[in-house]
């Protein structure tokens, strides 16, 4: 099997003196779409900025292509939550899908073909080729979302984190993001989401973490049957509810 | 007819009023340019703290006769610095550290001040501008010193941009946040230096803050809004002073309200955010209340 894009061993991370992960240890392969599941406050974002090189191990290492992930910093693709990012600012969807590639120009150049065409090929996957000129300000919760998801695929990642992409966006985003991550996975792009919708997250995704500081399971969606796995993520009475969302009787 | 060409060619007959219109006209342009990101990144309050900041710097250059644009800078960028330090404990809002910091370094400046002769006068020029005063060594600094912020400016606003927009992703993809910051700081303490003796300490923000935010008001794009900015600030400076010339009234403040003015029609009349507008739906209804506030702020 392909070594991992992603390889997380034993990672432990301390915020404001607490613990907040505790021996995580996760693995992602070039072609894997794994969905992040977990409650509120269970680590998954912390997870992510890991992953990016934005918060210190305290144990455990965490490496991206076989890299430290400091050393990766600028090769992931990372889609953040919506409210990271200055909606007002007056900048139009293409400039704004262009900044995922920055850090590649130096200060005396000029933005090559491949940085455009890059851009241009982001822009048209998630179908923002019509509003490219639209200040973002302007746009809809969906489509904010696909100038983020665009803004990371400018990059042309092997590996890509998207934090909670599936919240507050209409149904076409929804359908559109849910095609595109296949096809990422297709073409062998390591796909990492944290997610709530976990209904979206069991028919879209090839493999499920379930966290809660930790990992309490991971597999394919099928194999996460087990009703005691969900108690221990999600507590007792979430997770009869989301049991029962997903069809598994309790 | 004649008194308008008479009004517009006299300054120009005046080796100081000469002068003071090519510091008022780089003034102006080059805080546009610099303001555009204080303004986008809503640093407007670090602004005022900056230049209150650089205060105790030019205060003791004055009375050690250096350079007061050195001293301007260094001062302005130890408090950023104070600033950034104190503001990791987490008990403090960082808007609590920059009024401590500024109103202490405005203190220090006013002491320093004190001590050298001819106090008053002095607190005076550098309080509220001397632009009339201004020699040819000093317009020398404020073109170079200019000139090198533009081209910092177009060398890092990629970068700046990246970074307003979304800290977190910068962060993420490796791009030196900290260290933009710093450079913005840096850039927006110098721009304030060689702005100060136009309009004066107190009144210097509204050089950086007022075409900046005047030129968001016309427009979404930012490469039109940098080039709006430095043009209403120059264009701002430039109608101040010469209605100080015209009426024999204070420049700085002149400059300072000639600036609100383009501010204030921008924001009554801007094609699509002014307050001032044809309704853009017709089925817009008068008796939403709330509906009809949005579509005024939208």
């Amino acid at each position: 099997m392909n070594e991992p894009v992603l390889d997380i061993r034993g990672l432990t991370v301390d915020l404001g003196g607490r613990e907040v992960l505790s021996e995580v240890d996760l693995q992602l392969r070039p072609g894997e779409l794994v969905g992040l599941i977990g409650p509120n406050g269970a680590g998954k974002t912390t997870l992510l900025r890991t992953a990016l090189g934005l918060i210190p191990s305290r144990l455990g290492t965490v490496s991206v292509h076989g890299r430290a992930a400091r050393q990766a910093q600028g090769t992931v693709g990372y889609v953040p939550q919506r409210h990271e990012f200055a909606w007002d600012f007056p900048i139009s969807v293409a400039k704004a899908v262009a900044t995922g590639r920055t850090h590649l120009t130096g200060l005396l150049r000029k933005r090559t073909e491949q940085d455009r065409a890059a851009v241009d090929a982001a822009i048209a996957r998630v179908g923002m080729d019509e509003l490219r000129t639209r200040p973002v300000g302007e746009l809809s919760g969906g489509q904010r979302q696909r100038v983020l998801v665009a803004r990371a695929l400018a990059l042309r990642p092997r590996l890509l984190l998207l934090d909670e992409p599936f919240t507050g966006i209409d149904a076409p985003t929804q359908e559109l993001l849910s095609g595109l991550l296949s096809e990422l996975r297709d073409e062998g792009v390591a796909v990492l989401m944290t997610t709530h919708d976990l209904a979206a997250a069991t028919t879209l995704c090839s493999r499920l973490c379930l966290l809660n500081r930790t990992v309490v399971a991971d597999g394919e969606p099928a194999a996460l049957a087990d009703t005691d796995i969900w108690l221990r993520t999600f507590g007792l009475d979430r997770a009869e509810q989301l049991l029962r969302s997903l069809g598994v009787s309790s | 007819m004649n008194a308008v060409v008479d009004l517009l060619a006299g300054p120009w007959e005046y080796d100081f009023w000469r002068r003071a219109l090519l510091v008022a006209l780089l003034s102006g342009l080059v805080c546009g340019v610099v303001g555009t990101h204080v303004v986008l990144r809503g640093m407007a309050f670090i602004g005022d703290a900056v230049a209150h900041a650089v205060f105790p710097g030019i205060a003791t250059a004055f009375v050690l006769g250096t350079n007061l644009v050195i001293g301007g800078a260094v001062a302005g960028v130890v408090t950023a610095l104070l600033i950034a330090v104190v503001a990791q404990n987490r008990r403090l809002k960082e808007d609590s550290v920059i009024g401590i910091f500024f109103a202490a370094a405005f203190g220090l400046g006013i002491v320093i001040l004190s001590a050298a002769p001819g106090y008053g006068g002095s607190l005076e020029s550098f309080l509220f501008g001397s632009i009339l005063g201004i020699s040819d060594g000093d317009v020398v600094s404020v073109a170079v010193i200019g000139a090198i912020l533009l081209l910092t400016t177009g060398l890092l606003n990629g970068r700046l941009v990246a970074a307003t927009l979304d800290r977190e992703q910068a962060r993420a993809v490796g791009l030196p946040v900290f260290w933009l910051d710093l450079a913005l700081y840096v850039m927006v303490t110098l721009a304030i230096v060689i702005s100060l003796q136009a309009v004066g300490n107190v009144l210097v923000l509204a050089l950086l803050v007022t075409p900046a935010a005047a030129a968001r008001l016309l427009t979404d794009r930012l490469g039109v809004m940098m080039l709006l900015a430095p043009a209403i600030g120059a264009g701002g400076s430039v109608l101040g002073l010469y209605l100080s010339y015209a009426f024999d009234l204070a420049a700085g403040g002149l400059i300072v309200l000639s600036l609100t003015g383009i501010f204030v029609l921008c924001w009554l009349f801007a094609p699509r955010h002014g307050l001032v507008r044809r309704p853009r739906r017709p089925q817009s209804t008068s008796d939403d209340p709330v509906g009809a506030l949005v579509e005024v702020k939208s």
